[in-house]
């Protein structure tokens, strides 16, 4: 009798732990652990403390409103960074998905050269991130870096990269448009999947190259062309190691991008409600800019469906 | 009309080249200064081969500082990078799994969720995770550099996802003909056949931890717990004179596991990157 039920339910717990209700939590359990207490709660605690005048060490953390948000305002260091920001990201993103296509495009041909062109070309975005390149890039645009001697010896005169405010930000942008190299293999990847026939069809139709380009290329590459933008202006928003070392955010917060100000702001002032709010300032701009991306795909993004 | 299409091959070819050296130049000039003194590196000359090549830099820059050394910079490096790339490909899976190949309530949503946390900006959560890690006592520490990565990452998720699509259902179909649990479908059939995206994580998460400068920043205080990335930055923050030489021997060392995974594993990551990243 006992062993009866202690047989039966041992057979329910074992069709319990089979069924895929359960398997499927066992095996999300990671992410559902990090989602609520790495995304979650986090991002749930910053919106409370963007209405707080959170700091470490006080004691009492007092409700403030909206008062974060309304000195957001008037915060002339935080609206120079958010403009700077927004250059960096519209000229930085263009110029490397431009490069990245137009690499991409020439290396189409299979072949063992081309292999390791590709390296040579996708290797800067594998190290751009890194401290050691940052270090490099300063010492380039140093007043007597390499860059400035080039310039000497070609008869131009030496330009103060970080001296000069107007400047200041374009080896940032220089720097990220250098790391086109992973954008580019993903292009170079979509341009082996459009199909040779409508290019055979279009030369017996008499088109030349750069029309080839422009009328199949590019339009099948467009759905690509979205990802890529996508993810690299979130990720351009999100600059943050280029700008604290190679420049620091000056001069005078001429380079001072926005995740470097909220760092500031947050550790070195140890104003971590007001950061909060500065944060959450910066994924409404986000999501405002990733949302009209997506809205003005419609006209230039080419599904298949639409083409059939 | 035949010559004609040599020169333009010709051509083609040393354009192509001559603007990959350039783009690769401030990786080649980086190392050349490192067996350059330091007056020279200033001078800031075009020419790769240094006057008087010394080696004397790679000993000087070993040294660190205040009596941490460089091995001990490297070792602290390949800990945090090692750990969390193995529990990214491990977590990953496990849940690319879930949200590929169990039908669950839910699914859904943690699969939306999933997407919502590879498009949101690090710097919204950056705050209080850090407060959540300050108040339980972690900072400073290894474990926020650590931990998340154990929790599955949307980006290598994403990826392990689309490479299971390609995965036939027909094999999973008959395991569980064969009897096997879900479990045992993931370990023995869905893991082995996943390598090339498994490949592909440790290849990319490799990179971006080894590179990762915020984390260390935040989380570590104590300069024996120092990651390489972070002690580098010292050399140009010294109070006296930064010695370049050293910095970039340095520098050039803390690049070596990059371009060696890179050489192995380059026709992996090529592939990996264009075949997962992208379709459906």
């Amino acid at each position: 009798m006992g062993t009866a039920t202690s047989n039966s339910s041992k057979n329910t717990f074992r069709k319990w732990i089979y069924s895929d209700a359960v398997v499927g939590h066992v095996f999300a359990a990671p992410f559902i652990f990090g989602f609520v207490v790495f995304s979650l709660v986090p991002i749930l605690m910053s919106f409370y403390y963007s209405f707080t005048d959170f700091s470490l060490g006080n004691k009492q953390v007092i409700f403030i409103g909206l008062e974060n948000f309304k000195s957001l305002f008037g915060d002339e260091v935080l609206s120079k960074s958010l403009l700077k920001t927004l250059q960096y990201v519209l000229l930085s993103v263009p110029l490397k998905l431009a490069f990245a296509l137009l690499v991409a495009f020439i290396l189409v041909k299979p072949s063992k050269m081309v292999s390791i062109y590709r390296s040579l070309y996708y290797l800067p975005s594998l190290i751009g991130g890194s401290v050691a390149v940052a270090l490099v890039w300063k010492q380039l645009f140093a007043r007597k870096g390499l860059f400035n001697s080039i310039a000497k010896e070609i008869g131009l005169s030496a330009i103060n990269w970080f001296g000069d405010e107007k400047l200041a930000i374009y080896p940032l942008i220089l720097m990220s448009a250098w790391q086109f190299g992973s954008s580019m293999i993903i292009f170079a990847a979509g341009l082996k999947e459009i199909p040779v026939s409508y290019y055979e069809a279009a030369e017996v139709d008499g088109a030349k190259g750069w029309q080839k380009f422009f009328r199949i290329t590019l339009p099948c590459l467009s759905p690509i062309v979205l990802y890529n933008l996508v993810m690299q202006t979130i990720s351009a928003f999100m600059t943050f190691t280029q700008a604290f070392i190679i420049t620091g955010g000056g001069p005078n917060n001429a380079t001072m991008l926005y995740a470097l100000n909220v760092y500031n702001q947050a550790f070195k002032y140890n104003k971590m409600g007001y950061a909060c709010a500065m944060s959450w300032f910066m994924l409404v701009v986000m999501s405002i800019i990733t949302f009209l991306i997506f809205k003005t795909s419609k006209f230039w993004v080419f599904s298949e469906a639409d083409q059939s | 009309m035949k010559e004609k299409k040599l020169i333009r091959k010709i051509l083609y070819h040393v354009l192509v080249l001559g603007f990959g050296v350039i783009m690769i130049y401030p990786v080649l000039w980086m190392i050349s200064g490192s067996f350059k003194d330091n007056a020279e590196i200033l001078r800031g000359t075009l020419a790769l081969i240094p006057k008087e090549p010394k080696l004397s830099n790679y000993a000087t820059g070993w040294k660190g500082f205040g009596g941490t050394t460089f091995a001990t910079f490297f070792r602290n490096s390949f800990f945090i990078t090692v750990v969390a790339t193995f529990g990214t490909v491990l977590s990953s899976s496990l849940v690319a799994y879930s949200l590929s190949r169990i039908r669950f309530r839910g699914r859904t949503f943690w699969f939306t969720c999933m997407l919502l946390t590879m498009m949101l900006p690090g710097q919204v959560i950056m705050i209080p995770q850090y407060l959540i890690y300050y108040r339980l006592g972690l900072v400073p520490g290894y474990v926020p550099l650590i931990l998340p990565y154990f929790c599955g990452q949307a980006f290598f998720i994403y990826q392990m996802m689309q490479f299971m699509k390609g995965i036939p259902l027909e094999l999973d179909e008959a395991a569980k003909i064969d009897g096997c649990s879900k479990y045992r479908i993931y370990s023995t059939i869905i893991l082995p056949l996943l390598k090339p995206a498994v490949v592909t994580t440790v290849i990319i998460q490799f990179y971006w931890k080894w590179d990762d400068y915020m984390g260390p920043l935040l989380y570590l205080s104590r300069p024996q717990s120092y990651t390489a990335s972070i002690a580098i930055k010292l050399f140009a923050d010294s109070a006296s004179v930064t010695d370049y030489g050293a910095m970039f021997a340095m520098s050039t060392l803390s690049l070596i596991p990059v371009f060696l995974i890179f050489l192995i594993f380059n026709r992996y990551l090529v592939q990996g990157i264009g075949t997962s990243g992208l379709k459906g």
